[in-house]
């Protein structure tokens, strides 16, 4: 177990300098004018543009230029200074003040996944070809067809506007309540995600060997469903939600956007649409760590649901 | 000066039409008793800046003009009066001397004397210190030696103390409207506690600016959330009729949007694209409109031979149905435009172009042979900028009334457009967008169309025009001035070297929680008009 997790930290140490140096190189090839970008429909003179290239080493261009600012990048990084956004912030400022609310979003979302996903899975499972299984069939299609752009501002007019039972928008110091309506809509599809992979994986294993052997020798329905099934099923289900911790984590770009919540995903959009290079490989860098210890704990994870698995 | 690319994010709208139709709470604003002792909510995005010669984006001006005092405000004629100065006069437009009002106290209780106002505009002018506004000093004796890596100087020569209240601006060349320039954001003085050295801006004043307002920053700037002002009691002029604001930061403004609405925020600035179709059934009289400084034109390439003709220009400009297209594309949220200076400015006159402006697809056709127009026009524009829509329909209507072929070139950024003109690459016709520094005449006629304006990229060149503008910058009294620059503009009319097509719009909306909303001419709120209601 030991050695298992050591190597899968030397592995992520390869893998985040993989990411970094990839998206680094991407920002880089797709950066047009930055300093224009920032500006917007404003002009830029000569002294701000001067002032602005010497600072972010602007006129370091083509390969020799790319490898002198993604080291000058990493070295700063390594010595935990994330650097300064085109604005002038500092990164490690706006990743501090954006994290926990971006963390918080993506709990709730996650504990709206579980609550109610994973357990009208197993309802679902259980009574298989029901009306409820079928009903949730057809709720869970229709959400999984509606994309996020549509359902988030749809949810804001109806719940938020018109029939007021939400505020429209969560700003920034929301609390439990503000943040309920976005994190159910972020939370909705890995919901209807969650409750298919659930559903499936539980009626597949009620028609496994060792419950039948289980029911012969006159175990309660409860305790075959709660103890074996269920964890038996929950697998695929862990893989899945890991995955998806990691994804609610890196920010939801558009619900923080339609509700209003600067976190990750509301700063990682405006450092694209600003061209500001600096400020989205310093967020996608952190991002990447959370994605890599995410996946780590979900392999970790598998361990403790099914002990025949055994980490080398 | 120099070329805006106009609107470039802003009028992205998201791919999503919502059918958000009329939840309509029909506004009844205007009634309702003043409440002196709330406070209003106002979006703004994130400010760049919050320091005035660094900030020349409206959501950081929006701040700073409740925290900052100007010396010059504009009345309902567009033209400047006094605010915190006493007077601003000259009597050659080259030296000018300010003389402040007595009084005022910035927020941390200093005095406000001359001093502030050279520390501040010196440290604008230092190119070292990377100020975004830092052009706004050019015009000022002295400005070019504090250009450059290791400038020669550290203040600027034309500007000098004459006592506690009074100093003098000298000018390189004079100008009849540098009284005019004196009302934005870049002319606000800065306390001596903003310094932490002759000329070095202290660490952390732009979390927590100090000026000279009617408001006073209420703890720091709170970034990507909010910044607090209450009013200041010490305050000499005219009293703001709340008690504070609260300028709530958006990222996206359909998220405002939704919460003007339900009262969660009492003023948006700029309403989403996607939902002015339904605003009007939405606010009903709370949705408001009111013109704004930008102009958008399509320029000819003059110094190519086949649009050299003043007449194909003008047959290509009665070709275009503006109406139509502001309507069916824009959706009103632009105004036509026939003159080549917006209404915010003094010495506007409609209707500037005369017939050129009228739409006559007959006529122009007839104009446009007759003159020998070539057979195939190309329009460029920026691709980032949500301008295909209204390029395209004008090609079909150039296509249909002239029957010519039209095509609609885009180039990714409006920067790699300007590298080709300044080649003199044949790019056919172009957008081009202005907004103004100033409320002046002059600011939409010298830099875009003087022969060596810092903005003509289509090769005009009259030596008339030229002259006209010298005289009016020279001209002793503004209203002299504006007739020399409506004489300009009437040279242009006859030549038309771009074709005016729209004048940028503000629409906003507010909550039924506030009245007398106003937008000033830099598209700000006007928070001394601004009142809450019980």
């Amino acid at each position: 177990m030991f050695r298992f997790i050591l190597r899968r930290l030397l592995q992520m140490v390869l893998a985040f300098f993989g990411t970094t140096l990839i998206v680094y190189a991407l920002m880089f090839a797709g950066q047009g004018d930055p300093i224009q970008a920032l500006a917007g429909e404003r002009p830029v003179t000569a002294a701000q543009r001067a002032y602005l290239t010497q600072k972010f080493h602007l006129d370091q261009t083509g390969v020799g230029g790319f490898f002198y600012r993604y080291f000058d990048y990493i070295s700063n990084l390594l010595r935990g200074d994330l650097g300064q956004s085109l604005t002038g912030r500092q990164i490690s400022d706006i990743l501090a003040a954006a994290w926990p609310v971006t963390v918080k979003l993506a709990l709730i979302a996650m504990a709206v996944t579980i609550l109610f996903g994973v357990t009208a899975g197993v309802l679902a499972g259980i009574r298989r070809a029901s009306i409820f299984d079928n009903s949730t069939l057809v709720l869970t299609l229709l959400v999984l067809g509606i994309p996020t752009i549509v359902l988030a501002p749809l949810a804001q007019y109806f719940l938020g506007v018109k029939w007021q039972l939400f505020p429209p928008t969560a700003g920034a110091e929301p609390n439990l309540y503000a943040l309920l309506l976005p994190g159910i809509v972020l939370g909705s599809l890995s919901l209807a995600t969650a409750l298919r992979l659930t559903r499936t994986s539980v009626a597949e294993n009620l028609r496994a060997d060792y419950v039948r052997t289980a029911r012969s020798k006159g175990l309660v329905k409860r305790r075959i469903v709660s103890v074996h099934v269920l964890r038996n099923s929950l697998i695929p289900v862990v893989t899945f939600l890991g995955v998806e911790l990691g994804n609610l984590m890196s920010g939801a770009i558009i619900t923080e956007g339609v509700f209003n919540i600067p976190g990750v995903g509301f700063n990682l959009f405006r450092g694209i649409r600003t061209e500001d290079g600096p400020l989205v490989v310093g967020i996608v860098s952190v991002l990447v760590v959370v994605y890599l210890l995410s996946n780590l704990v979900v392999d970790v994870l598998y361990a403790v649901l099914d002990p025949r698995i055994r980490y080398e | 000066m120099r070329v805006r690319r106009l609107a470039a994010w802003t009028a992205l709208p998201l791919a999503v039409t919502l059918g958000l139709v009329a939840c309509g709470s029909g506004g009844d604003s205007g009634s309702g008793q003043s409440d002196p002792n709330a406070a209003v909510r106002i979006e703004i995005a994130e400010p760049q800046h919050l320091v005035p010669t660094n900030t020349n984006e409206t959501s950081g001006s929006q701040v700073l003009a409740a925290l900052f005092s100007p010396l010059v405000d504009y009345d309902e004629a567009n033209k400047p009066y006094e605010v915190a100065a006493e007077s601003v006069t000259s009597s050659d437009n080259k030296v000018w001397t300010v003389k402040l009002k007595d009084g005022y106290t910035f927020h941390n209780g200093e005095k406000v004397t001359a001093d502030n106002y050279l520390d501040a505009w010196n440290y604008g002018a230092y190119a070292p210190n990377g100020q975004n506004s830092s052009y706004f000093f050019e015009k000022v004796a002295g400005y070019e030696d504090l250009q450059g890596e290791k400038p020669a100087a550290k203040t600027l020569s034309g500007l000098k103390k004459v006592d506690d209240l009074t100093f003098t601006v000298t000018l390189t060349e004079p100008y009849s409207e540098f009284k005019t320039m004196l009302g934005y954001t870049a002319f606000y003085p800065l306390p001596k506690a903003a310094f932490s050295a002759p000329g070095v801006l202290a660490e952390g004043y732009e979390q927590a600016p100090i000026g000279q307002g009617p408001f006073k920053i209420k703890g720091t700037w709170q970034h990507d959330a909010k910044v607090e002002v209450e009013k200041y009691d010490a305050f000499p002029g005219e009293k703001p009729k709340v008690a504070g604001v609260e300028f709530r930061i958006y990222q996206q403004p359909t998220a405002a949007y939704a919460d003007v609405l339900s009262d969660n925020l009492d003023v948006i600035k700029t309403i989403p694209t996607e939902n002015l179709s339904t605003a009007a059934t939405d606010l009903g009289d709370r949705f408001q409109q009111s013109p704004a400084s930008s102009l958008q034109v399509l320029a000819f390439p003059t110094f190519q031979k086949e649009f050299s003709n003043p007449e194909v220009r003008k047959a290509i400009s009665m070709a275009i149905d503006r109406d139509e297209i502001t309507k069916s594309i824009f959706k009103d949220s632009q105004q036509p435009a026939r003159s080549f200076v917006s209404p915010v400015v003094a010495g506007y006159r409609e209707n500037t172009i005369g017939a050129a402006g009228e739409f006559d697809p007959a006529k122009a056709k007839a104009m446009y042979q007759a003159a020998g127009g070539p057979s195939t026009i190309e329009l460029s524009y920026n691709g980032d900028g949500g301008h295909k829509d209204w390029v395209d329909a004008t090609c079909n209507q150039l296509k249909a009334n002239l029957g010519v072929e039209c095509v609609g070139t885009a180039e990714p950024k409006f920067a790699d457009l300007l590298t080709k003109l300044k080649a003199k690459q044949p790019v056919g016709l172009f957008r081009m967008g202005w907004v103004m520094d100033y409320p002046s005449m002059e600011n939409y006629l010298g830099p875009l169309y003087s022969s060596n304006g810092s903005s003509n990229y289509y090769g005009y060149s009259n030596p008339e025009f030229d002259k006209l503008l010298a005289e009016g910058a020279k001209a002793p009294s503004e209203d002299e001035a504006i007739k020399k620059y409506q004489a300009a503009e009437d040279l242009l009319a006859e030549d038309l070297p771009v074709i005016p097509l729209r004048y940028g719009q503000n629409n906003f909306g507010h909550s039924t929680k506030v009245k007398n909303v106003e937008m000033d001419l830099f598209d700000r709120i006007d928070l001394l008009k601004l009142e809450a209601v019980k």
